[in-house]
């Protein structure tokens, strides 16, 4: 698990004189605490579906693209990234979950899509996740201060960065328990789907057994008691 | 407004958040409507609407509504769980012209309110970092929240795996004796059969 959240004041006024650079800096921090730039989102592809999303950039800006597969099927799907151009820049098959990274040459729309088609009978739940561009610093001419940070903005910067590492770790976590669930239900209901055709079969096979055998030595044509061999 | 996706007319796309209970869900989103004759998106359709509608896990309802062309839906969960987010256009007509589609551009914050901006540049600079402060103070009992929804996740995991360890268990013992009885059974029947018919 990450490291635990550092303390923070309770709720209710906070009556501090504080300089505007801890203003700049919260608000950085809020920001980057839901991951400025970025859509995550879960949806359901259908057997035989595809489905595209897209998004303008512009050129020289650094995006990211998470995906996994939560549920359906064998837990895979096919997924493309396309450049403003139509030059395909990342394309894989039949992967569980991948991370993707890629600087932007061309400003434009940017197109990536996945894809459930080799698939006939299984919808699948995926959920990815568009980050775009690096994080700006926190504090905006942090690199280029003269002087040190005051207590305030170093606790505003160490809250910032465990916020971050606790959000990505918390996502993480629950999307590998959703995909691991979602197999041990698979798994649940498959024993208990066989285990009754199993008894059922073992049934049918028993009698059936019993009743050919009793067939074979009954005769059609009127004979005195003994059967053939 | 940056990620968007296309949809047919008279289609409906659905999106899943799996949230847990108390949690505010906030979602922007803008349509376009393809236009044929200069191939294009336009800008802003007028009259054209977005059907939204929130699926909580049990299956009911939590928002039906007719937004316009831009607009903000927000719900708060009551239960914790998969909901399910779809949108549909009110468009009437039909896709008979070819190529007609929709542009849907989409954002969905989770677990956060709004910072109002003017309010917050109003007073003065110490009430505005008292609300940026809570405003940090929120999305940390987000997390907790989160944290509290995986633990009922995780616990339901194992009452599963449980179950069908103890499913694997019986039913082996179960077929294992009926087996044994019907093998039984199949030695007796056919003995009785075969001293009536004076074969033994």
């Amino acid at each position: 698990a990450g490291p635990g959240p550092a303390a923070v004041a309770g709720p209710g006024s906070v009556r501090v004189a504080m300089p505007s650079a801890v203003r700049t800096l919260c608000l950085a921090a809020l920001l980057g605490a839901l991951g400025a730039g970025g859509t995550e989102l879960t949806l359901e592809l259908p057997d035989s579906a595809q489905r595209c999303f897209h998004q303008e950039l512009e050129s020289g800006v650094k995006f990211t693209l998470d995906y996994q597969v939560i549920s359906g099927g064998h837990y895979d799907v096919d997924c493309y990234v396309e450049d403003p151009n139509g030059k395909t820049i990342y394309q894989e098959t039949k992967k569980q979950y991948d991370s993707f990274s890629h600087h932007t040459e061309a400003k434009g729309v940017y197109t990536f899509c996945f894809s459930n088609e080799f698939s006939t009978f299984s919808h699948k739940i995926v959920y990815f996740d568009f980050q775009v561009g690096d994080e700006p610093p926190i504090l905006p001419d942090m690199n280029n201060r003269v002087t040190a940070l005051t207590q305030l903005e170093s606790a505003c910067v160490t809250i910032h960065e465990m916020l971050k590492a606790v959000i990505d770790s918390q996502t993480h976590y629950r999307l590998r328990e959703a995909q691991d669930r979602s197999r041990a239900e698979e798994l649940n209901g498959r024993v208990s789907y066989w285990s009754v055709g199993e008894t059922l079969i073992l049934f049918v096979v028993s009698i059936g057994q019993v009743m050919l055998l009793k067939s074979f030595f009954t005769e059609k044509r009127p004979s005195s008691g003994g059967a053939g061999t | 407004l940056a990620l968007y996706f296309h949809i047919g007319e008279r289609e409906e796309k659905c999106i899943i958040e799996d949230i847990p209970s108390d949690t505010l869900l906030v979602g922007n989103y803008k349509v376009q409507r393809w236009d044929i004759h200069i191939h294009d998106f336009l800008e802003s359709a007028p009259g054209l609407g977005m059907f939204v509608t929130v699926t909580s896990p049990t299956g009911e309802v939590l928002l039906s509504k007719l937004y316009g062309p831009q607009g903000t839906f927000t719900f708060t969960s009551y239960i914790s769980g998969e909901h399910i987010i779809c949108f549909q256009s009110n468009s009437t007509r039909f896709a008979v012209i070819a190529g007609s589609k929709l542009r849907i551009h989409l954002d969905i914050r989770v677990g956060e309110h709004f910072l109002d901006e003017s309010a917050i540049r109003a007073k003065d600079k110490v009430n505005e970092v008292n609300i940026r402060l809570e405003h940090l103070i929120e999305q940390i009992h987000h997390v907790t929240r989160e944290q509290d929804y995986e633990r009922e996740r995780e616990e339901k995991f194992r009452k599963t795996s449980e179950e069908t360890n103890s499913n694997i268990l019986w039913w082996a013992i179960v077929q294992t004796l009926i087996l044994i009885s019907v093998g039984i059974w199949q030695i007796k029947s056919l003995r009785d059969f075969f001293i009536s018919k004076k074969l033994v």
